[in-house]
């Protein structure tokens, strides 16, 4: 009898590794660490897309946390990979990509593309732009476009009236802007904006450095190995800044906080704000008044910057969990899901074939504004992205603000960023 | 006998020890070993996810041939001269003006008092919209007045000052009770007997109570420091530190370089320089150890 | 007599203006949260009174869940404190071994470095340990306080020996002479230490931060930080007063009630941890 019961427990020993999966009622969990920089209503809509992904998928389970914006979400992603409560998936700037494969972070994800029969097929629809910087050293593609955005001018067409500018005719360049900004300026106003604190001023001068330069080369190399901030093109556009505030008076002096500008810009304080196209829905809902969207002003050629965050999956996770990962990230870039999420956010649609879409077509018949965007893609490139990229920004950030709060001229700031960006990239020429 | 006595020693120090030990371990493992570990990290060039690598003093001589470095030891010091005097001038000032008996003199205390049991950052939160640029209450009030917008937090001469101004408004309250504590154990009769001479209010004040507050405002001025030189939260919400780390502090700069840039051995250096700070300002408390300045 | 009086008006007067310039932040902040937004802030919001920033708050941001983060990681860190100070503080006050000195100095080591100073190597510590992201990695460094230690032991000090003798000829144990006999009697030094610890932890932020990732047990502080901090939103002032007012509610309340108290503990104790 005991040897009976012995023998039967052990072919059930066994055999349930084998009959385990069949019965697995358990499914996978994953965790995915994400950053909102739009209020919270976005929070909520990535909860609701991943709560239909799990409804769709009852094997695996997605639980998505918050952590707050870009900056907090790059701190919370570093300090706990190689921790117990690492994600298996994030959510983090495009312009980590270096930092992340340099690390060991995240994972180079051509494999799992090459053995997704659909895979190359995903890829090749995501719009160049954004897949510019999706690329890490040897050609690898470490992250997928997600919450991608791009500056756009925003301009206060009844302001436009007011002074005698026809309000469909937005600066189509520096001249027209510094002319357009003086004119609009009065005791109430100030003609531009443009927001100088750290972790946007290095966005904004991306693209006003693309509109100057002359070969196509902003502030950095491809690789993400080598600064230019120390062009002569560079201190130019830098000059324009310092010049608007303090030759031309049309810009407040000192530094304008990012947050602060669309609230100043719908209280009518300032007629025209270089800002995101992540906040046209908040602008549209709350404006009292006629405003439009426009190109940013051209230099030697148009340049925008594009920005905002992408898919990484953390290096190190077992097959299956990187299986599940890409499943949802595939989920959450679908057309329809890509598209939806540009309409209900204002980010960018990342994908050429959400154009093709019903929805993201009427909605672009009834809010033309958010066409431009698009629109302006091609001429677009990733802001500034390198090794070491959280401290190079802060190099670049803070050597503006030296030269916008007059410690430096533009030529001094730019070159003494140009020496600090290089002791830090020494490491990887 | 005295065997017995060896043992029962021997007993009584194995339950001392026993007694000890959850407190103790916390306290090696969280606030000895981390001070050891900082001196031994910062001999290393080491980031997040690289291999450390000895390279002696060399993020010492980094640092200290690095001009943001500094410009932060003196954003500091500056600060902590900018906070220390003042919200000890303050709180000795309220606590003279609260010394009194009267139906709404608790009110009144309290009042002082509240800003230190709300968190650092919740002050912080507001004070970001007092101190907003041109639609905060500081610039609004600057232009009823007819006066230009200042823009407190962006401009480099301004930025630590507002912080002050914001900081010794919490820290006076919290200042306050200890020299109210203070004056109220002065004897009675010593000022008594001084109005009896003749001594006027203040004259009372500048040669009797003053010299008598000298050990409470010693360890106020210890409470102070150290406070100060813990601060980070404000600049983490308010500022990060700009512009150009014109508000960068010391702690700031630790958990820049530290979580940010994943610098450890560097931000390990800038904790051994933290330490030594400390250190100094510490320092009046123990030679002032058996003088009673605990007040029990 | 007279001019007595006079300088004592006067004195009155100037204090009442003082209390009232220091208590304007915290009128604006009540006044700002409980009122419907506006375009421009004003010192005095004449928009309609209103909860709808508080509900919005609410629910945009998982202060339910914060809340209960916050009051777990207070309380227990207070009970977990009570037990090793007292037995800790108890075998610094009356037994007698070798080696006590360097515990002074350990504790004294305590005292002048502040927590957040050595939030690097701890961090390291802790993930090592493998405690990142849960609450008791955010308590875990408080657990041994030396204030709480120093407090204890000064009040043990003060109790007559012979309480403890008479109780250990009654044949009671070592815990239960602590129990019945210097607890009750330490009883003031216990309400100062639990004043000063709950409001410690209550407004701890820079460690939290740092510990911290998910939403299971982020504290009040950091999901408030979060939350002021997330960019793009629009004309938040009145949203991050009520996410303010939401946080500091508890604690605020406490003190003026009981201010007298709150003001004594926080002298007796000497020390912010």
């Amino acid at each position: 009898m005991k040897k009976l019961l012995s023998i039967a427990l052990m072919a059930a020993m066994l055999l349930s590794p084998m009959v385990m999966p069949a019965l697995a009622d358990d499914p996978l969990q994953l965790t995915m660490f994400f950053p909102v920089n739009v209020g919270g209503s976005a929070a909520q809509l990535i909860e609701n897309m991943t709560a239909e992904f799990n409804a769709q998928n009852p094997d695996i389970q997605v639980q998505p946390v918050y952590t707050g914006n870009y900056d907090d979400t790059v701190t919370a992603i570093q300090s706990s990979i190689g921790t117990a409560g690492q994600p298996d998936l994030f959510v983090s700037l495009a312009t980590q990509r270096f930092t992340m494969d340099d690390t060991n972070m995240a994972m180079t994800l051509d494999d799992i593309i090459a053995n997704d029969p659909e895979g190359q097929a995903f890829i090749d629809d995501f719009i160049d732009g954004f897949m510019l910087d999706s690329y890490v050293e040897g050609g690898h593609i470490i992250s997928i476009p997600f919450q991608r955005s791009t500056m756009v001018l925003f301009y206060n067409k009844d302001a436009f009236r007011e002074v005698g500018l026809d309000p469909e005719q937005p600066p189509k360049n520096w001249e027209e802007l510094v002319d357009y900004a003086q004119k609009l300026t009065n005791e109430n106003r100030f003609g531009v904006a443009v927001a100088l604190n750290s972790g946007s001023a290095q966005w904004a001068f991306t693209g006003f450095s693309l509109q100057n330069c002359t070969n196509g080369v902003g502030l950095m190399s491809a690789d993400g190995k080598h600064v230019y901030f120390d062009t002569p093109e560079n201190v130019e556009a830098l000059q324009l800044w310092l010049d608007l505030q303090n030759k031309y008076h049309c810009m407040a002096p000192g530094i304008v906080q990012w947050t602060d500008m669309p609230t100043q810009f719908l209280a009518g304080q300032v007629a025209m704000i270089y800002h995101t196209t992540g906040n046209l829905t908040n602008i549209k809902n709350n404006a009292n008044f006629d405003f439009g969207v426009a190109f940013l002003p051209a230099g030697r050629q148009w340049g925008a910057p594009t920005g905002g965050g992408n898919f990484y999956i953390t290096k190190g996770i077992s097959e299956e969990r990187q299986q599940a990962a890409w499943k949802y990230i595939k989920f959450m870039c679908s057309t329809e899901n890509a598209a939806q999420w540009s309409i209900d956010t204002g980010y960018v649609a990342t994908r050429e074939s959400c154009y093709e879409t019903e929805s993201l077509k009427s909605y672009y018949a009834s809010f033309p504004q958010a066409l431009v965007a698009y629109e302006q893609l091609p001429y677009a490139q990733p802001e500034l992205t390198t090794y070491n990229a959280a401290e190079m920004w802060r190099i670049l950030n803070d050597n503006i603000q030296a030269a916008v709060t007059g410690e430096m001229t533009a030529a001094e700031a730019l070159a003494q960023a140009q020496q600090q960006g290089d002791e830090l990239l020494e490491d990887y020429q | 006998m005295t065997r017995n006595a060896a043992a029962r020693r021997r007993k009584e120090a194995l339950q001392g020890w026993m007694l000890l030990l959850p407190a103790l371990a916390i306290m090696l493992v969280f606030t000895v070993y981390p001070v050891f570990r900082s001196l031994y990290l910062s001999l290393f060039k080491y980031r997040m996810g690289k291999v450390p690598e000895w390279i002696g003093l060399g993020n010492y001589e980094q640092l200290f041939s690095n001009s943001t470095f500094w410009k932060v030891m003196r954003n500091t010091v500056v600060f902590a001269l900018m906070t220390v005097l003042p919200s000890m001038a303050l709180g000795l000032m309220l606590a003279l003006l609260v010394n009194r008996r009267g139906r709404h003199i608790g009110f009144i205390r309290s009042s002082f008092f509240y800003p230190s049991v709300m968190p650092m950052i919740a002050i912080a939160s507001v004070w970001m919209f007092i101190y907003m640029a041109r639609n905060g209450l500081f610039d609004q009030l600057l232009i009823s007045l007819g006066l230009e917008p200042m823009n407190v937090l962006s401009n480099k001469d301004t930025v630590l000052p507002a912080m002050a101004v914001m900081y010794d408004w919490k820290e006076a309250g919290y200042l306050m009770i200890f020299f109210l504590s203070g004056i109220q154990s002065i004897s009675q009769d010593v000022t008594e007997a001084a109005a009896i001479d003749g001594a006027t209010g203040w004259k009372t004040f500048r040669y009797i109570t003053l010299p008598l507050l000298a050990p409470t405002t010693l360890f106020v001025s210890t409470i102070a420091f150290t406070n100060c030189f813990k601060l980070a939260d404000q600049v983490i919400i308010m500022t990060e530190g700009a512009p150009n780390n014109a508000s960068t502090l010391l702690l700031y700069y630790i958990y820049q370089q530290g979580f940010t840039n994943m610098n450890y051995g560097r931000s390990s250096a800038l904790t051994v320089i933290m330490l030594a700070l400390l250190m100094v300002v510490s320092l009046p408390r123990f030679f002032s150890q058996d003088r009673k300045i605990h007040y029990n | 007599m007279n001019r007595q009086k006079t300088v004592s008006a006067l004195l009155t007067a100037l204090s009442v203006l003082l209390a009232l310039i220091w208590l304007a932040p915290l009128y604006w902040l009540v006044m700002t949260a409980l009122t419907k937004t506006t375009f421009n802030m004003s010192f005095f919001p004449s928009s309609p009174f209103t909860f709808e920033n508080i509900q919005y708050v609410w629910h945009a941001v998982p202060f339910g869940q914060y809340y209960l983060n916050t009051i777990i990681l207070v309380v227990v860190t207070f009970l977990i404190q009570f037990l090793t100070s007292t037995m800790a503080a108890y075998s610094l006050a009356f037994l007698n071994f070798r080696g006590k000195a360097l515990v002074i100095v350990v504790i004294f080591m305590q005292i002048i470095i502040p927590n957040d100073v050595l939030i690097i190597p701890n961090y390291l510590t802790l993930s090592e340990i493998g405690l990142i992201d849960t609450k008791f990695g955010i308590m875990i460094p408080f657990l041994g306080s030396a204030m709480a230690i120093f407090l204890l032991r000064q009040h043990f000090k003060t109790v007559p020996r012979a309480f403890g003798e008479a109780a250990k000829i009654d044949g009671a144990n070592l815990w239960q002479i602590i129990w019945r006999v210097y607890m009750p009697c330490a009883k003031p030094a216990y309400m100062s230490f639990a004043v000063i610890s709950v409001s410690y932890h209550w407004n701890n932020y820079l460690w939290p931060l740092i510990v911290t990732r998910s939403p299971q047990n982020r504290p009040l502080t950091v999901g408030l930080a979060i939350f002021a901090k997330s960019k793009e939103a629009d004309m938040q002032w009145s949203n991050v007063c009520a996410a303010t007012l939401i946080i500091i509610l508890p604690l605020l309340l406490a003190f003026f009630i009981m201010q007298r108290h709150f003001m004594n503990s926080f002298v007796s104790a000497g020390i912010k941890e």
